[in-house]
């Protein structure tokens, strides 16, 4: 997984490309919670285009992710899936708590 | 356990970062074996959340443990026909772990872990565990149904 940053105002989007799994979780993990609960950044948005494999413990991370944003009052946005992330969010039957965007622009929308 | 044709077998270790490559084979193995698009995405990631399992719950996250797996075209009556499947056979010598409580993760939870059983179940036709000789064993089936073109996400 490789993971790079961007920095709006009061906006940090995240864009992720591989695959995150139990090996590259922690990092995602790790940086959505600095971005999140240090940094308090209102707004935090995925862009999970390029992901092509997600798994349980990439799932997890997202929760992780969303937890904090709602523990510090930030948004936790997701735009970008793919057919294997879909249904891997579909799977977990947590796709209905996370809010999903259909591209960048709806993320980053007022 | 059924004997099958073996068609692929892997001695891994219990390091994180080789879970891609098991990955990667056993994508191009269930789309040369004819299954759809759908069905090779679920038993990657079934595979994937039993290695995983296996990682974590059965050798607490120590690295270099063994894990065999072991592929296996099979034939299995179902529904009073013969259906071709794939059976997928996972070994390791770590700690028994206890499915039940893996398993009684809620849905409804909004909260990090305890989904990659959910993942196995739904993704399989059959999951067994077995422990023997101090082995426990993962026994993963899937029917292989009518085939629809493979599509890139």
């Amino acid at each position: 997984m490789q993971i790079s940053a961007r920095h709006l105002d009061k906006i940090t989007i995240f864009d992720l490309s591989g695959d995150i799994d139990l090996a590259t979780s922690p990092e995602l993990r790790k940086a959505l919670l600095r971005e999140l609960r240090e940094l308090r950044i209102p707004r935090v948005i995925l862009n999970l285009k390029a992901v092509r494999y997600i798994d349980s413990s990439g799932v997890a991370s997202l929760v992780e992710g969303l937890k904090a944003s709602r523990d510090v009052g930030s948004r936790f946005i997701l735009f970008g899936l793919n057919t294997t992330v879909r249904e891997v969010l579909q799977l977990s039957k947590l796709v209905r708590i996370f809010e999903i965007c259909e591209n960048e622009e709806q993320a980053i929308a007022p | 356990m059924s004997q099958g044709s073996l068609l692929l077998r892997m001695e891994l270790r219990s390091n994180p970062d080789m879970l891609c490559v098991v990955r990667g084979a056993l994508g191009q193995l269930t789309e040369k074996l004819g299954f759809p698009a759908t069905d090779c995405r679920a038993i990657v990631l079934a595979v994937d959340e039993a290695l995983t399992n296996i990682i974590r719950h059965a050798y607490l996250g120590r690295a270099e443990r063994p894990i065999d797996a072991t592929f296996r075209s099979i034939h299995v009556s179902r529904d009073g026909a013969r259906r071709k499947a794939l059976e997928v056979v996972l070994g390791d010598q770590g700690v028994t772990v206890d499915h039940k409580k893996l398993s009684s993760r809620s849905l409804e939870e909004v909260r990090p872990g305890g989904l990659g059983l959910h993942f196995i179940r739904e993704s399989m036709d059959t999951v067994e565990f077995h422990r023997r000789n101090g082995r426990n064993q993962l026994r993963l089936v899937k029917f292989l149904s009518v085939s629809e073109p493979h599509k890139r996400s």
